[in-house]
C-alpha cells in the first residue's frame, strides 16, 4: 500500500495527539501538520500556571526537532485559509499548497468577545493562547485592577490568573451563577460564597452594554451594565464561551450546526468522507466538547479509521474536577436533576463552606449526577458509580455524609470492574493497570511510566494510588518491603534505626536489627546510609567492607578489571596547568583520556596498583576525588553565564563552584547531579538534572526531579526568584529529605514519582516546614558539609590503606589478563579474541 | 585433615595483610587466588579462584561477601553474580563454578594447600 498523505490542520492539543497516535500506529503516512500558532502544540489546559511562574517551554507538548525527528513535516505560523476539495488540497495565507489524501481539521476554537461596543479597546484582551499570556502580562504591568467578563469555567481559570497577577479581580458574569453549566444553583451559591471570601468580587445578572476610555479618576476604561451601575478597570478579560473555528468548513460547503460547529459521524469523518474534524471545532451528537480528553478519544477514532482495527467515537463524559482559585469544585453527570423522576440528596455545611449534591434515578438504584463544592473527596468514588453502572447502596446519602456522621467508606478499588476508566486523559483502564502489573510494573511510578496514566491533569492520582496499593496487597506484594534476607526494613526504615539509634556501624546494626551476615545488597546500602549521617572516612576498618568495589578502590571498575580515574572539576571550570597535569598523568601511565558528559575528563585504564601513584600526583596539582565511584554528588554542569555571555543575568560559574563544592562528597541513595544555567536559554540543561538551577533577572529559579539516562524526565519547577542564601537553603533540606525517604539506588526523579502528593507535598515540607523537620535537615546537611574530606587524599597519606592497592598480597607481578590495544593513539581493552591471541603468542 | 594441609601447605601472606570481612589476592605460581578474612565465621579464610568466569576478569577478590540463604558467598564487583566461598559454585548459574583451595590460619600464617 502506497504512503497516505495526512493533513493535519491545526496544532493545538488534539492535533498533537492525533499526530502521536498516528505515529504510533501501524498506518504507513506521510504527515504534515499545519499550526496557525508560531509554536509547537503545548499544554492548554495548564495555562494558568504560566501566572504561577511556569515558564512557557515547560508548557510544550512536543518541538519542531521533535517532529523532525520522527519525519513530521510540520509548519507554524501560517494559516491554512482555504480547502479545494476538488483537488484535494489546502492552500494557507502565505500562499503555501498542500495535497492530501486524507484531511483532518482539527482548528479547535476561539474564545467569543461579546458583541458590546468599546471591545476592541487596548485594555480588552482574551485569554486561550501562550501569545495572550504576554498580552494579558502587558496590560497587567501598572494596572491595579482586572475584570473577567465571564462566569464559567474557564471564566474563573482565568480570574486565577488576574489575582495571580496581584490585581484586584471582579468577575462579571451575564447569569444569574456562576459555573451554570456544570452546578446547580445551591452549589454555584456556595462556589461565589468561597471566591469571595478569596477577595475575588463577584457580579452575576450583569449585562455589559458599553466600554468607554476613561477620562476621569481610577482605571483605564469603564464599563457600563444595563442596570446602570459602572465598573472602572484597566484590563478586561473576555472568557464568555468558546467557537469553533469552523469557517473552513463552511467555505469548502462542508456540514456545519446551526451554532456553528463541523458536524462529524461516529468516525469522526465531515460530510466529505475524506476529511475528519477532532478536538473543539467538531461537533457530534449536536454539542461541542470542551475538553481535552472527549478531543484525544476523537483523534484515536479518527486514526484508527485510516487502519483495520476501527474505532468508533460514542460521545463522552463531561464530568469534570477542578480546583478553581484554590477551591475543590466537581461536577458529575446530570448535575441539574433534569431526569424523569431524579431524586436529589443535598448536604451543605455553611461552617467550613462545603455542598454536596447527588442526583439518583427514580428507584434510588444509579447515580445520575453530582455536584461537589469545598470538597471533592468522594468525586473519585461517585464518578465510579456513575460511569460503571454500580448499584448504589441502600442510603446513598452516606456517599456525601461526614464519615463521623455516618459517611459510607469509599469504593474500594476492589470494586471497581475492570473497564472502569481510572485516568480519563490517557484513557487508561483498571483492566490496563492490572495488566501492566501483571507484565512487572510493581510500584505506583512503575505503573504511571507504564500506562501513562496521571500523567495529564493528574485529577486521578488518589484513584490510581488506591488501586495500585490494592493490587499489591492482593499479590501479597506489600509485605515484602523487605530491602533483602538480612533486614526485614525499606531503606527509609533502616536509616531512621540507624539514625534514631546512632547506630555506627553495620555489625552493631546486624546484631540488633537483621539477620545472618548480609550481602550485597544490604552493606553498601547500610554503608551508604551510615556515611549520610555520620560521613566517616568510607575505608575505615568498619566500613571498608561494606563498600562496592568502586568505593572500596576509590575508582570504577572497568569491564577488564581495570579502573578509571575521575577528579572532580567543579562546575568544568579547568586552569591550563591542571590540563596539562591531566595529560602528563595519563601519558605517564598509558591511561586513555576521554571528555565526559559530566563536563570533565576521565582517565581510563588504570591498574590497582598505580592508583595511588596516579592520585598522589593529581592531587600535588591541586585536583579533588570526583567521586565518580560513589553513589554521590557527581557534576554539577555549568554555563560561562554573566562573566562572558551576552545573555547571561546572573555568574552560573560561580554558582556551580559553590553548589559542586558544598555538597561533594554528599552519600545518598543514588547519585546526584546538577547544573546551573545563567539564563532561560539553558546551556547547562539544568531541568535535566537532579536539583537544576536557571539564573533569572531577580535570582534563581529551583528545578528538581529531573533526570536523563534511561527515563529522562523534566525537572519540575519548585521555586522561583531565589536569592542566594534561600536557594541553598532549600537545596539542603530537599537533599536530606531525599537521603532520608528514598529507597536504595532510587534516583530523585523515581522517587518524586512515587512521592504521595507529587511536588505540593514537597513544597510543603521543604518551603513551608509542614512536618517541622527543616531546622534538622539543615543541620544535618551542615554536618556531612562540614565534615568533607578529600577521601583519595586521606587514603595516600595512610599506609595501612594503601596495602589494599596491590594487585597481589605475595608478589610484584602484574595483572597477565589485562591487556591493552592501541586505537586512535589511546590504548583501549584488547577484546576477548584479540585477548586470546596476543597470549597465544609467545613473547 | 589440618595435618596434611600443613604439610604440603606454602605460607602466602601474614593474618596482618588479610582485610577483615573483604577480600585480598594472591599470585600462587601463576594463579589468582582470592582470599576472604571472615573473623566471625569459623574457618576464618576462604580461597577461591580470583578470575570471573562471567566477567573475565581478575575481579572476585574485589567483591563483596555476605550470605545468600546460610552460604557464604562473595558478590562479583562486575554484574553482580554470588559464588559460594565454600564450594565455588555460581548461585546465580549453577553450570558455572570457580575453583575452591583449601586455606587455614595457622598463628600468623595464612597457609594455602597447592
Ligand atoms: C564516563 C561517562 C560517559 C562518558 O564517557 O562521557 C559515564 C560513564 C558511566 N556511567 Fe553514566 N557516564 C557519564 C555521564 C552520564 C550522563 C550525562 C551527564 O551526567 O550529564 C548520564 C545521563 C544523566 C543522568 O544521570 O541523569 C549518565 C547516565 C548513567 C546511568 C543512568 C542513570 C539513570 O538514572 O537512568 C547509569 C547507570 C546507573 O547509574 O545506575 C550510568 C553509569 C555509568 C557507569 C558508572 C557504568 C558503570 O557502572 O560502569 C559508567 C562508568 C564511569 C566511569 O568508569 O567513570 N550513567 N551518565 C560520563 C561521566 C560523567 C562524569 O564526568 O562523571
Ligand atoms: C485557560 C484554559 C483552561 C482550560 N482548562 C481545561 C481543563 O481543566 N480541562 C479540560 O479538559 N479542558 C480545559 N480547557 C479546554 C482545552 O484546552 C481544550 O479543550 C483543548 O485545548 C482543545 O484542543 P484542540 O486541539 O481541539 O484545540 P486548540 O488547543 O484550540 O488548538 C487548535 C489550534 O488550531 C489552530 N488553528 C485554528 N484555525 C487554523 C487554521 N485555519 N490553520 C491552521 N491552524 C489553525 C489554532 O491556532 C490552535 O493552535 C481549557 C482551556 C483554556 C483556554
Ligand atoms: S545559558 Fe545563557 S548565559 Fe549561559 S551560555 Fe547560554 S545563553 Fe549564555
Ligand atoms: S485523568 Fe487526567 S491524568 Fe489521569
Amino acid at each position: 500500500m502506497p504512503k497516505v498523505n495526512v493533513i493535519v490542520v491545526g496544532n493545538g492539543m488534539v492535533g498533537h495527539h492525533y499526530v502521536e497516535q498516528l505515529t504510533a500506529s501501524a498506518v504507513d503516512a506521510h504527515i504534515t501538520v499545519i499550526g496557525g500558532e508560531t509554536r509547537p502544540a503545548y499544554d492548554r489546559v495548564h495555562l494558568s500556571e504560566y501566572f504561577a511562574g511556569r515558564a512557557p517551554e515547560d508548557l510544550a507538548l512536543t518541538t519542531r526537532e521533535h517532529y523532525r525527528e520522527i519525519g513530521v513535516d510540520a509548519h507554524f505560523g501560517d494559516m491554512v485559509a482555504r480547502i479545494d476539495r476538488d483537488n484535494k488540497k489546502v492552500i494557507t495565507e502565505n500562499g503555501q499548497e498542500y495535497c492530501y489524501d486524507k484531511l483532518v481539521l482539527a482548528t479547535g476554537s476561539y474564545p467569543f468577545v461579546p458583541p458590546v461596543k468599546g471591545n476592541d479597546l487596548p485594555p480588552c484582551v482574551v485569554y486561550r493562547t501562550i501569545d495572550d499570556l504576554g498580552m494579558i502580562q502587558v496590560q497587567a504591568n501598572n494596572g491595579k485592577v482586572g475584570v473577567v467578563v465571564g462566569g464559567g469555567l474557564l471564566g474563573l481559570e482565568a480570574a486565577n490568573a488576574v489575582q495571580n497577577l496581584g490585581l484586584e479581580t471582579h468577575v462579571v458574569e451575564f447569569a444569574p451563577g456562576l459555573m451554570g453549566v456544570q452546578l446547580d444553583a445551591g452549589g454555584s451559591g456556595m462556589l461565589r460564597r468561597k471566591i469571595e471570601a478569596l477577595g475575588v468580587k463577584v457580579h452575576t445578572s450583569k449585562a455589559t452594554q458599553v466600554i468607554e476610555e476613561n477620562s476621569d479618576g481610577e482605571g483605564r476604561v469603564v464599563m457600563r451594565f444595563a442596570d446602570g451601575g459602572s465598573l472602572a478597570t484597566d484590563m478586561i478579560v473576555f472568557s464568555a464561551g468558546i467557537r469553533p473555528y469552523d469557517q473552513l468548513a463552511r467555505d469548502c460547503g462542508l456540514t456545519v450546526g446551526d451554532r456553528g460547529g463541523i458536524e462529524i459521524d461516529y468516525h469522526c469523518k465531515t460530510s466529505d468522507s475524506d476529511i475528519f474534524a477532532i478536538g473543539e471545532c467538531a461537533l457530534f451528537g449536536g454539542r461541542i466538547y470542551g475538553l481535552v480528553a472527549p478531543g484525544y478519544r476523537m483523534a484515536e477514532a479518527a486514526v484508527s479509521q485510516l487502519g483495520s482495527d476501527k474505532v468508533s467515537f460514542q460521545g463522552a463524559d463531561m464530568s469534570t474536577k477542578l480546583k478553581l482559585l484554590g477551591v475543590d469544585v466537581g461536577s458529575i453527570g446530570d448535575a441539574h436533576g433534569k431526569a424523569e423522576g431524579s431524586i436529589a440528596y443535598t448536604f451543605s455545611d455553611e461552617r467550613v463552606d462545603v455542598y454536596k449534591r447527588l442526583i439518583v434515578s427514580a428507584d434510588g438504584k444509579k447515580l445520575l449526577g453530582a455536584v461537589l463544592v469545598g470538597d471533592c473527596s468522594e468525586y473519585d468514588t461517585l464518578l465510579q458509580y456513575f460511569l460503571n453502572g454500580i448499584d448504589l447502596p441502600a442510603d446513598p446519602e452516606t456517599l456525601i455524609l461526614p464519615t463521623n456522621v455516618g459517611g459510607a467508606p469509599a469504593l474500594g478499588a476492589a470494586a471497581l470492574p475492570m473497564t472502569a476508566t481510572i485516568c480519563s486523559c490517557h484513557n487508561v483502564s483498571k483492566g490496563d493497570i492490572v495488566n501492566a502489573m501483571d507484565a512487572g510494573s510493581c510500584s505506583l511510578g512503575e505503573v504511571k511510566s507504564a500506562t501513562a496514566a496521571s500523567s495529564g491533569c493528574g485529577g486521578c492520582a488518589a484513584l490510581l494510588k488506591n488501586i495500585v496499593d490494592d493490587e499489591m496487597a492482593a499479590r501479597g506484594l506489600e509485605v515484602n518491603k523487605a530491602m533483602c534476607e538480612h533486614f526485614n526494613y525499606t531503606r527509609q526504615e533502616m536509616f531512621h534505626i540507624i539514625k534514631v539509634e546512632t547506630i555506627k556501624s553495620f555489625d552493631e546494626l546486624l546484631e540488633k536489627h537483621g539477620t545472618g551476615r548480609g550481602c550485597d545488597i544490604c552493606k553498601p546500602t547500610a554503608g551508604s546510609i551510615l556515611a549520610s549521617l555520620w560521613n566517616d572516612y568510607v575505608l575505615d576498618d568498619k566500613h571498608v567492607g561494606l563498600q562496592d568495589t568502586n568505593d572500596t578502590f576509590l575508582a570504577n571498575m572497568q569491564k577488564n578489571g581495570t579502573y578509571s580515574v575521575v577528579p572532580r572539576i567543579a562546575g568544568g571550570e579547568i586552569t591550563p596547568d591542571k590540563l596539562i597535569v591531566l595529560g602528563q598523568v595519563a601519558k605517564k601511565y598509558k591511561l586513555y583520556t576521554k571528555i565526559t558528559g559530566g563536563q570533565r575528563i576521565d582517565l581510563f585504564g588504570a591498574r590497582v596498583q598505580h592508583l595511588p601513584a596516579i592520585w598522589q600526583e593529581l592531587i600535588e596539582a591541586g585536583f579533588e576525588t570526583g567521586h565518580a565511584y560513589g553513589k554521590a554528588l557527581r557534576t554539577v554542569k555549568s554555563c560561562v553565564g554573566s562573566t562572558w555571555c551576552r545573555y547571561g543575568v546572573q555568574d552560573s560559574v560561580a554558582m556551580a563552584l559553590y553548589v559542586e563544592n558544598r555538597y561533594k562528597g554528599l552519600r545518598s541513595p543514588h547519585k546526584l547531579k546538577s547544573g546551573v544555567s545563567g539564563c532561560t536559554r539553558e546551556c547547562a540543561e539544568a531541568q535535566s538534572k537532579d536539583f537544576g538551577i536557571i539564573a533569572t533577572e531577580n535570582g534563581w529559579n529551583l528545578y528538581v526531579g529531573g533526570n536523563g539516562g534511561m527515563k529522562p524526565r523534566h525537572a519540575e519547577l519548585f521555586a522561583t526568584d531565589l536569592d542566594d542564601e534561600t536557594l541553598i537553603k532549600y537545596i539542603d533540606r530537599f537533599l536530606m529529605f531525599y537521603v532520608r525517604t528514598a529507597d536504595r539506588l532510587q534516583r530523585t526523579s523515581v522517587w518524586m514519582g512515587n512521592l504521595e502528593g507529587g511536588l505540593d507535598y514537597l513544597k510543603q515540607v521543604v518551603i513551608e516546614d509542614s512536618l517541622g523537620i527543616c531546622d534538622d535537615l539543615e543541620s544535618q546537611m551542615n554536618a556531612v558539609v562540614g565534615s568533607y574530606q578529600c577521601e583519595w587524599k586521606t587514603t595516600i597519606e595512610n599506609p595501612e590503606k594503601l596495602k589494599r592497592f596491590r594487585q597481589f598480597v605475595n608478589s610484584e607481578a602484574e595483572d597477565r589478563d589485562i591487556i591493552f590495544v592501541e586505537e586512535r593513539g589511546q590504548p583501549r581493552p584488547a577484546t576477548e579474541e584479540e585477548r586470546q591471541q596476543i597470549l597465544a603468542t609467545p613473547a | 585433615m589440618t595435618s596434611t594441609l600443613k604439610d604440603q601447605a606454602v605460607t602466602i601472606c601474614r593474618h596482618s595483610d588479610l582485610i577483615p570481612n573483604s577480600g585480598i589476592c594472591a599470585d600462587v605460581t601463576g594463579q589468582q587466588v582470592a582470599l576472604f578474612y571472615l573473623p566471625n565465621e569459623s574457618p576464618c579464610v576462604y580461597a577461591i579462584g580470583n578470575w570471573d568466569p562471567i566477567g573475565k576478569a581478575n575481579v572476585l577478590s574485589r567483591g563483596i561477601v555476605g550470605d545468600i540463604g546460610g552460604r557464604l558467598i562473595v558478590a562479583s564487583p562486575l554484574y553482580k553474580q554470588h559464588f559460594d566461598l565454600v564450594t565455588g559454585e555460581c548461585l546465580d548459574n549453577s553450570d558455572i563454578s570457580v575453583p575452591v583451595y583449601a586455606v587455614e590460619l595457622v598463628a600468623d600464617h595464612v597457609l594455602l594447600k597447592q
